[in-house]
């Protein structure tokens, strides 16, 4: 099993023939995504990397079943585009784009309340289940499937992160890229909760940054109830106060949101935090390994 | 983006807020001519920077006269003005903002931001106007009103009454207060500000409820709907690297260290920065190439880090994933080449085209100290400043 996407996920690109979505679309075409279509107004009943295209999601989804949709539509329109996903009935909708505006995005997430769909993003790497379901821009041969999940608010990180659990043998049963904007959908505690109720995930690595509280708050929850092996790391220990670093949530405002007082959070919580992202492998296969997990892990 | 006080205060103008009357000067000429126009015995000299904390760094002077208006400007224009929001090396003052002075009875404080746990815009208001308000927060957090609000609809009537009795306004003036805080609640959202903050918001003798600061940002993401707003951005307020680094469309922060850093992906450039330090180094810079960086934009970024005179090494880290580590590879053969490399420099590549890339920078002839892992590039690069 896996949370989120699996083999049965029917996935929809939005800004399917854009420079950007046909890239994507092609490299999940590739890794075995079942893609089944996409939009563009403007290009309605022509086909694209032999796939339909539809005018609007609506229609999209009618004719193909598509559950789940990405959207790689510029920032001024991608607003837009999630709340036609959302009016739509996608079940899952994965943002990739980075930029859209804060107050689109708060409109955005007033639409979702009253919805039954779930938001990944945006401006996140995206969501993958290891050789059934690659939604995003993360390359794909970097991960193996198996038993540990990965949830994170970077993409590079969370690739090298990725990788050196490959490296050293242990899969992933879904990693989930929740992205770095201020205002966005699915949260850490989202995720964690359905990674612990997820029979088949046995770890977790969880990678925040500095910014807002949402680790605090999942260092809450972890606390409560999760009872799984958990390492963790918090990028932006020395990153100076008032300045946005790179991502827009990314910014230590009033004094709030430090490195420091999320590592304490979560060692509180008992995660096992990592000072060094590149130790993060290690750390996670000494975890198994004290749960008497690393032989399953390993297979 | 941030703005200067008094182009703030236009754009209050422009919302219906009260403001009082001002002139922006750039020479003391002009500040004495804008005192004599405002035509009123006291007038208030502010000094323009992109920082708070300026009455107390000596930005901000009260004048009676032509000859103590030209002493003010003469004192505050040029000077560098140091306040907690500056840092140590202070902001040069290029311009002054006069304005009529007023005669104020009480000071608040209102302020709007995204709250990023209920997802939406909060207007604050406190009875402490003046006061830091990161200080009231942590000492008298009571004394802080807030009020969610939903961007289309704008504060509701109940809230705006609330915070405004709650923060002590008088009874004759609240329905002042109220109509302040509704249009200060529709400008923070229709011009996508991420901060708009009033400290302090006054009610005067006279029984008027006016901004007599007025700080707003803008969510760069927002920004291309508002060309008159990006026509404030002020480049003398901005490191110039930042500002070179913009136009490329890459992120990039200077530091108080001595290396240099490029890497691709925010959290990535991040962790570089802490497991630099973690071995003992001092970042210069924060700078995130982004995922769809080019040969060039790779090259534009490695001469950016290099122009730092404090730079003494150099440690590339990228892992690729869209971004193939050979075109990184060129992008930093290139660069070199051009720039004329005389500070070490280690390479850490990971991911798509890995191989092709160490091929490349082998190929190449420069001397490139080659690194397996983060650690192992923080450790190296920290060696050769030892």
């Amino acid at each position: 099993m896996s949370i989120f996407v699996d083999k049965n996920t029917k996935v929809i690109t939005q800004g399917f023939t854009g420079k950007t979505g046909t890239f994507h679309s092609e490299q999940a075409l590739a890794y075995g995504t079942n893609l089944v279509g996409g939009t563009n107004p403007k290009k309605a009943g022509t086909e694209h990397l032999g796939l339909p295209v539809f005018g609007t999601v609506a229609e999209a989804r009618e004719a193909t079943g598509g559950n789940a949709s990405v959207i790689y539509v510029p920032p001024p329109f991608a607003g837009a585009a999630i709340i036609e996903a959302i009016d739509a009935g996608v079940e899952l909708i994965v943002a990739i784009t980075e930029g859209i505006p804060v107050m689109d995005m708060v409109k955005v997430v007033e639409r979702l309340e009253d919805s039954n769909s779930r938001l990944i993003g945006p401006n996140c790497p995206g969501v993958i289940t290891p050789d059934q379901c690659k939604i995003g821009i993360m390359p794909g041969y970097i991960h193996k499937p198996g038993r540990v999940g990965v949830i994170s608010r970077s993409g590079t990180l969370t690739y090298e992160a990725v990788y050196q659990l490959t490296c050293r043998n242990m899969g992933q049963s879904t990693c989930v890229g929740i992205g770095g904007d201020p205002v966005n959908g699915t949260n850490f505690v989202d995720v964690l909760t359905a990674f612990n109720e997820d029979p088949d995930t046995d770890a977790i690595v969880m990678i925040g940054e500095i910014g807002g509280s949402a680790e605090e708050q999942a260092a809450e929850y972890i606390k409560a109830n999760v009872k799984k092996p958990m390492v963790g790391f918090i990028a932006g220990q020395t990153a100076p106060p008032g300045k946005r670093m790179g991502h827009a949530g990314a910014i230590i405002a009033g004094g709030k949101g430090t490195a420091k007082e999320k590592v304490a959070a979560l060692e509180d919580a008992g995660v096992k935090m990592c000072a060094s992202p590149a130790r993060i492998g290690a750390a996670m296969e000494e975890s198994l390994r004290e749960a008497g997990l690393l032989e399953t892990a390993m297979s | 983006m941030k703005i200067h006080e008094f182009q703030g205060k236009q754009l209050f103008k422009r919302y219906g807020l009260v403001v009082p009357e001002g002139r922006e000067c750039k020479t003391l000429d002009e500040a004495v001519a804008a005192y004599e126009a405002l035509d009123t015995d006291l007038c208030v000299v502010k000094a323009q920077i992109h920082a708070g904390g300026r009455g107390k760094g000596g930005g901000v002077k009260l004048v009676r006269n032509k000859d103590e208006a030209r002493a003010a400007a003469e004192a505050i224009l040029g000077m560098n003005l140091v306040t907690h929001q500056t840092g140590p090396e202070g902001q040069k003052v290029r311009r002054l903002w006069v304005e009529e002075g007023s005669a104020i009875a009480k000071e608040y404080y209102v302020g709007i931001v995204i709250d990023r746990e209920q997802q939406l815009p909060v207007m604050m208001a406190s009875s402490e106007g003046g006061m830091e308000i990161e200080k009231v927060a942590a000492e008298t957090p009571e004394l802080i009103l807030k009020a969610a609000y939903s961007p289309e609809a704008g504060i509701s009537a109940e809230d705006a009454e609330r915070l405004t009795r709650g923060i002590g306004i008088p009874d004759e003036l609240v329905p002042q207060g109220v109509d302040f805080l509704t249009k200060l609640s529709k400008l923070f959202c229709e011009l996508d500000c991420s901060l708009a903050e009033i400290n302090p918001l006054v009610h005067t003798d006279d029984g008027k409820v006016l901004a007599v600061d007025a700080k707003i940002n803008f969510d760069d993401s927002g920004i291309f709907r508002h060309p008159d707003v990006q026509e404030l951005r002020d480049f003398d307020e901005e490191d110039p690297r930042e500002t070179e680094a913009s136009k490329y469309d890459l992120s990039y922060i200077a530091l108080d260290g001595n290396i240099g850093c490029m890497v691709n992906g925010a959290g990535l450039a991040m962790s570089t920065m802490d497991v630099i330090q973690l071995y003992g180094g001092e970042p210069a810079n924060f700078l995130d190439v982004g995922g769809g960086a080019t040969t060039e934009k790779v090259a534009a970024a490695f001469r950016i880090l290099l122009s730092d005179d404090s730079v003494k090494a150099v440690l590339v880290n990228i892992f690729g994933g869209i971004m193939q580590c050979d075109t990184i590879a060129e992008g930093v053969i290139e660069a070199v080449k051009e720039v004329d490399l005389n500070v070490p420099l280690v390479v850490r590549l990971e991911g798509t085209n890995v191989e092709r890339g160490k091929e490349l920078l082998d190929g190449s002839g420069l001397p490139i100290i080659a690194a397996d892992d983060l650690d192992d590039a923080a450790q190296k690069v920290c060696a050769t400043l030892k």
